[in-house]
């Protein structure tokens, strides 16, 4: 599935990473950390456990400030004081945890912290929320039984589906997705990577962390391997070797 | 027909036994009680004007037990505002009274509110330690005694009073309940309430401003213990150090009853109403049974023991 048929239709990378550095007092978490990301496409963050791949996320969504180097949104200059800022510009992050409320309904967890409100009085406008939540799961093909379902009652692949459905809806650029099938059994897994890879079509650029192999062949255009904050390679996916990718995390031949 | 079973699965066991509970006493009273006179309309009309004050104080805890917070103070701020507004109200007019009597309420929520929301103290020791510290205050203020409220318009107002034959009591019921369903229910607050108490994480990664509404529903809980402090000191035309003594139980489990998860995230003011009303209910009726006090209070303990065991019964799954 993946190498064939991406449209790279944009020269402009909607993100651009350049020598990032990133260190907590004398520990170094990142060390020049590069990176281009264009619409439509997913890139894949591999590498083992404290390999600075959540760090590096946590840079891009705001929640860090680089000790150094330069980050570019649509070829200009970004720095984000915060999560908000980087979500206002179009970044979302789909989390480990899915920062899901579990006993709200699904509508309402698709417009947290961006209710809509109907004049004159600023009240909740529940049912535009719950019809555009329900177009938006039906859009991309989550099955769940209905927008007002609350969290709770869903699966762990649903619940995923909800938390992927509300980062798509709100980001124009860019969509982070830490471990988005870590919790998953086998048919849910699949469904989420069908999921996944159907965000190409928007038009959104994807940065992937996963500890499947398997998922980031399947799934990406491009792999970028990580190892103890260093940045030790990029591969296209349809040109790369399970095998090379094995010993790139690793460090060993 | 999925739709059906997704709306009887939906359907809220928890919300239901407050209704329930609600109409098994109310039979059991009408029929024991009958000769005593519980189904008077006067009797009925009194339960809802006693439950008044209690009712406020639990649409207050209603939004800080949503948030994922308590608040264990109101009894103390009902007292420190009834005897504020009282000693205001023998030199100044009306107003000056009211605005002071809210005013220490909703500053005392406030205090509990930053404590809690910004220097991150948890609200149920921060909110021990302020009961103590204002049932102390309260008694201090005037050396134990009472104070009489003989403003006309306040008592009216605030307790004795009636408009187009409705007694005023009834209506600060039905508007604050009206008002505190809106603002739970429908508005952007309420949502970042639930999501607050839910999930602070999710609450806090989608751009809500989860210390705020900490302190806000802090504040509200104030605000609804200095109101229910003004209803008392209206009704019985004088504040004491007493008021809002013994209601800390009462509304606890008048919340909880209602369908008001205590770990946050679930609630309903309406579901607070009724099991204030409950509560009201079941006052009277061991009031009517004759039964001692001692009595009273541990057939009390018994029955609210079993409601709230009833009524959390699903949500530990």
């Amino acid at each position: 599935m993946a190498g064939k048929g991406i449209v790279m239709n944009s020269e402009l990378n909607v993100l651009s990473l350049k020598n990032i550095h990133k260190a907590f007092g004398g520990i170094v978490a990142i060390q020049d950390f590069s990176l281009d990301l264009k619409a439509g496409e997913i890139v894949a963050l591999v590498g083992d456990n404290g390999a600075g791949k959540s760090t590096l996320i946590k840079i891009i969504s705001g929640v860090y400030t680089p000790t150094s180097g330069e980050i570019k949104l649509d070829g200009q200059e970004a720095s984000f004081s915060d999560a908000s800022a980087a979500r206002s510009n179009g970044i979302e992050v789909v989390y480990q945890d899915l920062a899901l409320a579990d006993e709200q309904p699904v509508f309402m967890n698709m417009f947290l912290g961006r209710e809509l409100t109907k004049p004159p009085f600023g009240l909740l406008d529940k049912a535009r929320m719950r019809r555009e939540s329900q177009e938006l799961v039906d859009d991309l093909d989550v099955r769940i039984p209905s927008a007002s379902s609350t969290i709770s009652d869903l699966s762990g692949g649903q619940r995923q589906g909800i938390a992927i459905a509300r980062a798509t809806h709100w980001a124009s650029k860019l969509v982070l997705l830490d471990e988005p099938t870590a919790a998953l059994g086998v048919a849910e897994t699949g469904k989420v990577e069908d999921l996944i890879a159907s965000l190409k079509e928007k038009n959104l650029a994807i940065l992937i962390i996963s500890h499947s192999l398997d998922q980031v062949f399947k799934l990406s255009d491009r792999i970028c391997v990580l190892r103890r904050g260093e940045q030790i390679g990029i591969r296209e996916t349809a040109k790369a070797d399970k095998n090379e990718i094995v010993s790139m995390i690793t460090g060993v031949a | 027909m999925t739709a059906v079973k997704q709306r009887l699965s939906g359907f809220d066991f928890q919300n239901m036994v407050v209704y329930i509970g609600f109409i098994a006493i109310f039979i059991f009273f009408a029929v024991t009680l009958y000769d005593d006179g519980f189904l008077t309309q006067r009797n009925l009309t009194n339960i809802f004007l006693q439950t008044a004050p209690a009712t406020i104080m639990a649409i207050g805890l209603v939004f800080a037990l949503s948030a994922g917070e308590i608040d264990l103070s109101f009894g103390s701020i009902v007292a420190v505002s009834a005897l504020t507004a009282a000693v205001v109200l023998r030199d100044y007019p009306l107003i000056m009274g009211v605005a002071a009597g809210l005013g220490v309420g909703i500053l005392i929520g406030a205090l509990n509110g930053v404590l809690v929301a910004y220097l991150k103290l948890p609200s149920f020791l921060v909110t021990l330690a302020t009961m103590g510290l204002f049932a102390g205050i309260a008694r201090s203020m005037t050396d134990l005694r009472s104070v009489p409220v003989m403003n006309e318009a306040f008592t009216g107002f605030f307790g004795s009073g009636k408009l187009f034959s409705v007694p005023s009591l009834l209506i600060w019921t039905v508007v604050a309940v009206a008002i505190g369903h809106i603002f739970y229910r429908h508005t952007r607050f309420g949502a970042h309430v639930l999501a607050t108490g839910d999930n602070p994480r999710a609450a806090q990664v989608t751009g809500i401003k989860v210390p705020r509404v900490r302190l806000y529903v802090m504040m509200i809980c104030g605000g609804t213990a200095g109101l229910a402090g003004l209803l008392y000191a209206g009704r019985l035309q004088a504040a004491k150090y007493t008021l809002g003594e013994s209601d800390l139980m009462t509304v606890i489990a008048a919340v909880i009853v209602g369908g008001t998860a205590l770990n946050g995230g679930k609630g309903s003011v309406i579901g607070a109403l009724l099991g204030s009303l409950l509560m009201g209910m079941l006052n009277n009726g061991l009031i009517l049974m004759n039964l001692k006090v001692s009595d009273q209070m541990i057939v009390r303990g018994l029955i609210i023991l079993l409601a709230v065991a009833v009524s959390l019964r699903d949500s530990s799954r």
